[in-house]
Formats: C-alpha cells, sequence, structure tokens
C-alpha cells in the first residue's frame, strides 16, 4: 500500500483499522515534500512546509485515536492555503508585504480542521499575490508548476493547493474561490474542487480580498473526500458577520441522479471553444444521460457581462481590503521613509507585486468621484441580473453543467504580459461568486496530450449536497 | 468615457498610495486604458429599475450584546509590528515641513 496513492476516506479507514499511523503518514507527506524540493522542476506546492507542527500534531493525533476519541478525519493531513492563519506561523498571502508577519491568532476553518478534527498542517500551499490570478505565476515565492505538465502552469489563485494534492504532496488542501480560485486550478490539476455557498464557511482569518465575494473549501482526490472536509468546515460561526446560521444536516452521496433536470446553458458553449474541452463536456452530458438524468436547455442572459462586472466589483472591494497593509501594524515597512505619508506610499509601492497594484489603481478608479456611479454602481445592478439569471434557471433546473475552464492548463509565462486574457481565464466560474451560489469542479476527462479537464456543476443556493451527487456521478 | 492618460494615473496612484517611475506609468496608462474599455462594457446595459447587489445572500446587519470580551494582549501587537516602543507603535513623523 503507497500511502501517497490513498484518498482521505481511504486514509481514515487504514487508521481505524490500526494499519497506519498518523506519524507514519505525515512522515510520508514530509519526505514526498522534500523530494520535490530535489527536483529540477519542482512542484513547488508551498510556500512553507511545517515539518515540527505536523509531527508534533501527528503524535497528538496518534494518542487521540488510542483514546478512542478520534473523527473521521484526525491524523490525515492537508495544506492550508497561505491565506489563511495558523497561529505563531507566517501567512504571506503570496506578497512580500507580509514578510515578517507571524499571525496572532487561528483562522475558523484551522480551528475547525485542525483543531477539532486532528488534521495534520504539512504546510503553507502556494498562491497568487493576495489570490489575484488564475495561475499561480504572481506569487512573489515562485511559481508552482503542474503535475501533468511541469512546464505549465497549475492554475490559481489556489494553484499550490491544487497541484499539492495532484501531486501526491497532500493528501487533501484549503483553497478560497473569489472568482474562481478553487474550481479552476482543480480543473486543471485533475482534482475535485469545492465552491460553497456564500456565507456556509467562515472567513475569520482569511485574508480578505473582495470580501462580498471570497469563499473557503476543499480541494481533495474525490467527491467523497470534499465532502467530508466541506462538512468538518461549514458552521456557524458570530466572528463573521456573513456566516450563515442555519441547521446543517449530514449529506449523502450516492451518485444517484435519476430523474434529476440539468441545465446547459447555450452561453457557456460557444463557437471557437477548445475542442478537447468541448468533447469532454459533450461526454459528461452523455455519462449524465445514461444515468437517467434529463439535459435542459437554459440561457443566462448576461454571462457575457460577468467579468467585467467581476473585474468592477473585485477590484473596489480589494482597493478598500488592501489600504490595510500600510506599514504600520505588521509585515514589511520601509524604514528609509522620513514622512508618515511618505512611509505609506513607499512600503505599498515596494511592497505590493504589479497584478496587486493593477488592481488596487483599477478598484480605486471606479470608485473614485466623478466614476462612482458609472462604473461600481452600475457594476452592483449589474450582479443583480447575473443572480436573477440562475434564480430563473433553477425555477427548471436542479443543477446545470458547464465547463470550468476554457481551456487546459497553458504554458508558464503565455498569459503573464495580458492582463485581459488572464482575466478570461475565468470566464465560466465567476458568475457564481456573483451569485453566491455554490459549485464544484470534477475530473471528467483529458486532452490527448495527457491535460485534465474538469466539468462544474453549479446549484442553488445551499443546494451542495446536490451538485455533490451530480459530481459523483461524473467521477464515477 | 475619456481616455485615460498619465495624469489619471497619477491622480488614482495618489488616492491609492502608489507610486511609479516613469515607465511604469507609461506601461500602467496603456494597460489601464485597455482594462477600463474591457469593464465599460456593462454601460450597454439598461438598469434603470435594477437594484443593486451589494451581498449575493441577503442578510440583516449582525448585532452582539455590548459586553466586555477578551481582547488581544497589547505585546501582541508590539511584536507584530515593525517598529514599536513602551506600548506603542512607533512610526515616522506626520507633520511635514
Amino acid at each position: 500500500m503507497n500511502i501517497l496513492d490513498l484518498t482521505v476516506k481511504e486514509l481514515s479507514g487504514a487508521i481505524a483499522k490500526k494499519e497506519l499511523n498518523s506519524v507514519e503518514i505525515t512522515q510520508a507527506y514530509l519526505d514526498a515534500i522534500e523530494a520535490d524540493h530535489k527536483n529540477p522542476k519542482p512542484i513547488n506546492a508551498y510556500i512553507s512546509v511545517l515539518s515540527d507542527l505536523a509531527i508534533q500534531s501527528a503524535k497528538k493525533a496518534d494518542e487521540r485515536i488510542a483514546k478512542g476519541n478520534a473523527t473521521p478525519l484526525t491524523g490525515i493531513p492537508v495544506a492550508i492555503k497561505d491565506n489563511m492563519n495558523i497561529k505563531g506561523y507566517p501567512t504571506t498571502c503570496g506578497s512580500d508585504i507580509l514578510t515578517g508577519y507571524d499571525t496572532t491568532y487561528n483562522a475558523f476553518v484551522v480551528e475547525k480542521l485542525i483543531g477539532e478534527h486532528g488534521m495534520i498542517p504539512l504546510g503553507k500551499a502556494n498562491m497568487d499575490e493576495f489570490a489575484m490570478g488564475s495561475s499561480t505565476e504572481t506569487s512573489f515565492y515562485g511559481i508552482t508548476r503542474n503535475p501533468y505538465d511541469r512546464d505549465r502552469i497549475p492554475g490559481g489563485s489556489s494553484g499550490g493547493s491544487a497541484a499539492a494534492v495532484a501531486g501526491k504532496l497532500a493528501p487533501a488542501a484549503l483553497g478560497s474561490d473569489t472568482g474562481g480560485s478553487i474550481r479552476q486550478p482543480a480543473s486543471l490539476c485533475g482534482v475535485v474542487g469545492l465552491k460553497p455557498t456564500y456565507g456556509t464557511v467562515s472567513r475569520y482569518g482569511l485574508v480578505a480580498f473582495a470580501s462580498s465575494l471570497d469563499q473557503i473549501g476543499p480541494l481533495t482526490h474525490t467527491v467523497d473526500d470534499a465532502r467530508m472536509i466541506f462538512e468538518a468546515l461549514s458552521a456557524y460561526d458570530p466572528k463573521d458577520s456573513t456566516s450563515l446560521d442555519f441547521q446543517r444536516k449530514p449529506m449523502s452521496l450516492t451518485g444517484d441522479i435519476k430523474g434529476m433536470k440539468i441545465g446547459i446553458p447555450k452561453e457557456y458553449f460557444l463557437d471557437g471553444m477548445d475542442k478537447d474541452v468541448e468533447s469532454v463536456i459533450n461526454a459528461t452530458i452523455k455519462k449524465l444521460e445514461d444515468k437517467g438524468a434529463k439535459m435542459v436547455d437554459i440561457s443566462l442572459p448576461h454571462t457575457e457581462y460577468a467579468v467585467p462586472t467581476y473585474y468592477i466589483v473585485a477590484t473596489a472591494e480589494a482597493s478598500s481590503n488592501l489600504e490595510r497593509y500600510d506599514g504600520v501594524k505588521y509585515g514589511k515597512r520601509d524604514m528609509d521613509a522620513k514622512f508618515l505619508s511618505d512611509m505609506y506610499v513607499r512600503t505599498r509601492s515596494g511592497g505590493f507585486g504589479e497584478e496587486v497594484k493593477r488592481r488596487i489603481m483599477l478598484g480605486t478608479y471606479v470608485l473614485s468621484a466623478g466614476y462612482y456611479d458609472a462604473y461600481y454602481m452600475k457594476a452592483l445592478k449589474v450582479r443583480t441580473l447575473i443572480k436573477r439569471d440562475f434564480e430563473k434557471a433553477f425555477e427548471k433546473t436542479d443543477a446545470i453543467l458547464t465547463p470550468v475552464s476554457p481551456t487546459p492548463a497553458f504554458k508558464i509565462g503565455e498569459k503573464t504580459d495580458d492582463p485581459i486574457a488572464m482575466y478570461l481565464s475565468d470566464i465560466f466560474t465567476i458568475s457564481v461568486n456573483l451569485a453566491g451560489i455554490p459549485a464544484v469542479s470534477v475530473p471528467a476527462g483529458m486532452t490527448s496530450a495527457g491535460l485534465p479537464i474538469g466539468a462544474q456543476v453549479i446549484g442553488n443556493l445551499l443546494a451542495e449536497e446536490t451538485i455533490l451527487n451530480i459530481a459523483k456521478a461524473i467521477e464515477l | 468615457m475619456p481616455e485615460i492618460g498619465l495624469k489619471d494615473v497619477e491622480n488614482t496612484a495618489k488616492l491609492a498610495k502608489l507610486e511609479f517611475t516613469g515607465a511604469e506609468k507609461e506601461k500602467f496608462a496603456g494597460q489601464f486604458s485597455k482594462i477600463v474599455k474591457f469593464v465599460e462594457k456593462i454601460s450597454e446595459l439598461n438598469t434603470d429599475d435594477i437594484p443593486p447587489t451589494t451581498h449575493a445572500v441577503e442578510k440583516r446587519n449582525v448585532i452582539r450584546e455590548d459586553s466586555v470580551g477578551e481582547s488581544m494582549p497589547i505585546d501582541v501587537f508590539e511584536k507584530t509590528a515593525p517598529k514599536a516602543l513602551d506600548r506603542s507603535i512607533v512610526v515616522p513623523r506626520v507633520i511635514e515641513h
């Protein structure tokens, strides 16, 4: 039995049967991460590896398992995207501006998985700087490579999380998704990635990018693993004012989709779309029909406005959220500045990377006097139209099936000089964040060159069980 | 909408507390014009009677009891701040002359 080949569920079973213990599992992953560092083309999934903390936590988990008060997740390692706090350790957000910052509290999700369930934190996963990117190329800590082709990007912004799972450097990972940042890398790396309903998972201790869009979720090998981790994460948290307070029920995933109505939006299937993506999605439709689901043609007419709307709303929120990085309270400071106002400007100009500055500038511009109504307010109204498109679609469907990414993983450096081309990588994922609804990316096929392609299943608010069931039918 | 020029880049940078070198400004103005033109697509839509969405999942204002809880100890902030002295965060001079 190779530990690195096992899913979370299989690891959990092996621990329960005393075939494996947490220290063995954790050590196997730490060895794999170290071996990757010696590869001439490393995956580089992690910004920091927490070896000591991991082994220490694994020993504690084994004691807990021996005492018989473990949960199915106890002792299983997990990678945490480096925009979520683990108390006492750095959170860099892939940015130089947070150099020197050691966090002072645990994120809610860390408290849940590591504190409550006894999962093992292997390390902090690489990401685009402040989660702004679709390729993990904007990280101050270097690029992450796609395990399927090391000259290609893993997607982003949770590229480290997706590559860690795909490259067998973690059995599961946490990511965050503002415009597709869990689903797009999951698709490009051939793993499952769930963006839950806005408000189901607390954002406390997640570094804010665009607060009305950000949501944390799992990246795993299987749909069942995604369910296990999502159920552990989903809880009401009074520390996040947008956390939803409702009765959460355990899910049952059978993969039985007989009689389900699945919407196929015409706006997501355009002439000239990538042939590999098209044939994988068509094969997925066929598979779902064979399993008894009924496909329904639908229209989401405002789809073409989603990316422009997103880049107004998300950058406006980001320009406000990122004001806090001023060199005063934490992170890096330009020590040569003579006056306070200079210190702000010099710290920020030196500490932020190019893409982050571009987005702060756009956000500042769309919020500035004279432009607020034409851009920001207008975008909030178009957001309503996009949301209504989905509400209407869910009147006659149980879920919607679309591609995740317009193309398979692209080459490193291919889009770095063209911001708009990069922004369009998220064309199929962004609407979901604007509407707040859940969606999952599930591996659905491969290109002839062996690159993974995912399918996206989108559900109505709180319909995680429905979309995971459909994802399971795709996976089986 | 107007073309974005160097002046707009400078004004926006000032508001955003950022500065750019001459070459960066040139590159930026070009990219910025393209991005603004790209997002301007939404002006095609008539949204006269459409209310704005600020949060996808509607929730009323969240309040809590006004009771005293635990605060983060000051020495924690002293440790995370780039410069601190006697329970205070030290910054450069505020008044310029």
